[in-house]
């Protein structure tokens, strides 16, 4: 299923295989080590002690399912071939010419930790948050423990309308119920029980037919309990008549969200959630004190172009909305992690030809740092399949020297030991795994993840 | 990865897809298959009972390398079990293991027998609109159970992409960039 399985390099054996680094453990990594391990032997290289990345810290707590995929990924780490190493920060612990000098190629798959920025006044004031932090927050990312989001007031506005989006909005208005069996972090669940928000509104510059979410997260937006829709029929003027020429994906999520603007909802209902279109935030506005946001300026757009081209153009027109969480999920961000690797800081990726990094042979990439940050788990695995065959043309080509031995991890290991970092194998991870999925079911849930890293390595290292 | 290993993980992931499957949210539409592990049939005597037992049927992997694969398989089982349990060299098919959290493992159908497939659910219908190379006559394996009367039928395994050069704005033309 993951392709042949054919050996195609003859007397693979440990200690002549070609040797490949990766370095990120989340689903790029993983992916792209699959497709590798039938023709050498690869290393993941992990930054935290745990692996899995953004299937981890991203994929919302209640989409179980969309996790699945660590299944396949548990069964990679466990391949003979293959081995993990989390705890190591390449760029900092070790370097990229340390790693290639060890190994026949590297790839890089360790994706966009950063955030766009909206590049307004006020962004940095206390309640405006990256949805990247946020969604880190409630998925137990160690960085984002002390987040502290106070939830104390009524309207959330969210900057951006991609499924990321959707799923802060979701979160934020989730019954408890729904969430209290997941892997929720368990201050975020007690923080969302005693949240005070009841009404969030999703901000996009466009129009409804250039909305970035999928249909799956918008229905379960609709359906979500206790709260009816709050959309502006003004923003769907025009849009009935457009819907038949449209192809079926974005006709049923157009139609899907004229359902809503139609229905409204149940008018009991407590929370409300709802688009707001053609508005760009242009500042975060601060309370009498300056200390803190309580509101947003928006500023009104036309629309030039239709379609997914279609472009946001000022009118001149202001709006100011009251709120007192502001959270901006208009796309996470690559940086550079070691000067060594070309980078492309306008793309922010890491330049490269079909995963070749530019001018820098045995240097691959696979994942957002390759494509950019969009795209869901089966986008990268497709990119990742694509990256490690290319990989694969290049030796069986002799463009990369599999005449010399390389050490790998003996020699990497042996290195950061003189560092002072010693690192996290997978079947220490399967201790710190065991351990979440303990306390997870002493409260119910399917995991309580740790938040320390230090904990983590306390666990793994035990 | 040996055969043998190839073998256990795939074994693994099938019982990992059934559990994660009892632990589905009702929102969640299942295929009603009835896989060889089901034996509920109230009062109804073991003579009838072989009657009634799966049987075999011949189905027809067309892959994206162009090589027909063939395979006999048992009624009640999905296109994705299908897939698993044979084994089949199809890159990538079933990430999410059967949970309608994905659109991988994408068929597509002849028009004669897409006709006869049973319906599709909304559910069904919001992850299939993900996929790449999108038809008229494409369904989600994972949703679509094996019967006597589709016997000889010939699936498609569509193209993913596999250009790294392509935009990722126009990955699918039938989908807007997603995260």
């Amino acid at each position: 299923i993951w392709g042949s399985h054919i050996c195609r390099v003859r007397g693979l054996s440990s200690s002549s295989s070609p040797r490949v680094c990766i370095v990120g453990g989340g689903p790029a990594g993983f992916y792209t080590a699959q497709q590798l391990l039938k023709n050498a032997a690869v290393d993941i290289y992990e930054r935290l002690p745990v692996p899995f990345g953004l299937v981890r810290f991203g994929v919302a707590p209640d989409h179980p399912e969309v996790k699945n995929v660590i299944n396949t990924f548990t069964q990679t780490a466990q391949h003979e071939r293959c081995s993990f190493h989390g705890n190591v920060n390449v760029g900092k612990d070790v370097t990229i010419d340390e790693l290639r000098q060890a190994y026949h190629a590297v790839v890089l798959s360790y994706g966009a930790e950063g955030n766009r920025s909206m590049g307004i006044p006020g962004e940095d004031l206390p309640g405006v948050f990256s949805a990247k932090d946020f969604v880190g927050w409630y998925n137990g990312l160690p960085s984002n423990k002390e987040l502290h989001p106070d939830l104390s007031f009524e309207t959330a506005v969210i900057l951006g309308q991609g499924n990321v989006a959707l799923d802060v909005a979701r979160i934020l208005l989730a019954p408890v119920e729904m969430l209290k069996e997941t892997d929720i972090t368990q201050n975020a669940l007690e923080a969302l029980a005693g949240s005070k928000v009841r009404r969030v509104l999703i901000v996009g510059r466009r129009g409804p037919l250039q909305i970035a979410c999928t249909i799956k997260e918008l229905r379960e937006m609709v359906n979500l309990p206790n709260t009816r829709a709050d959309m502006l029929p003004a923003d769907f003027e025009g849009i009935a008549e457009a819907l038949k020429d449209l192809p079926r994906p974005r006709k049923r999520l157009t139609e899907l969200m004229m359902k809503a603007v139609k229905e409204g909802g149940d008018d009991k209902a407590e929370k409300c959630c709802g688009f707001r279109f053609f508005r760009s935030p242009v500042e975060v506005l601060a309370g009498a004190d300056g200390k803190r946001a309580t509101g947003i300026r928006l500023a009104l757009n036309k629309l030039e172009g239709s379609g997914e081209s279609a472009r946001a153009e000022v009118t001149g027109q202001l709006e100011d909305v009251d709120c007192g969480l502001i959270i901006s999920s208009i796309g996470y961000k690559s940086i550079p992690i070691d000067p060594a690797v070309p980078f492309d800081p306008r793309r922010a990726i890491v330049p490269n030809e079909m995963g070749r990094v530019q001018d820098t042979a045995g240097l691959y990439c696979s994942g957002w740092v390759k494509r950019g940050p969009t795209g869901v788990i089966a986008t990268t695995m497709n990119d990742s399949f694509d990256t490690a065959h290319v990989l694969i043309q290049d030796m069986e080509a002799g463009k990369l020297d599999l005449s010399v031995n390389k050490p790998g991890a003996q020699a990497i290991t042996a290195l950061l030991q003189t560092r002072g970092v010693r690192t996290v194998l997978f079947s220490q991870w399967e201790k710190i795994n065991a351990e979440e999925e303990k306390r997870g079911k002493s409260q119910g849930k399917a995991r309580e993840k740790l938040l320390d890293v230090d904990e983590m390595l306390k666990i793994a290292w035990s | 990865m040996s055969a043998c290993a190839l073998r256990v993980f795939l074994q693994r992931a099938a019982v990992t897809r059934k559990a994660a499957q009892q632990t589905f949210s009702q929102t969640r539409a299942f295929p009603q298959c009835v896989t060889g592990s089901y034996t509920h049939s109230k009062g109804i005597n073991t003579l009838t009972n072989s009657l009634r037992a799966e049987e075999k049927v011949t189905v027809h992997f067309l892959n994206r390398d162009g090589k027909r694969i063939s395979v006999k398989a048992l009624t009640g089982e999905s296109l994705l079990d299908i897939v698993v349990n044979n084994d089949l060299d199809i890159d990538g098919f079933g990430a999410c293991e059967g949970t309608l959290a994905c659109s991988t493992c994408h068929l597509i159908f002849e028009e004669a027998v897409y006709k006869k497939l049973g319906p599709i659910s909304d559910e069904e219908m919001d992850m299939l609109d993900l996929a790449y190379g999108l038809t008229d006559t494409s369904r989600l394996g994972c949703q679509v159970c094996l019967r006597k009367d589709l016997d000889g039928m010939i699936l498609r395994v569509p193209d993913v992409i596999s250009d790294a050069r392509v935009d990722s704005e126009k990955e699918s033309s039938t989908a807007p960039p997603k995260v």
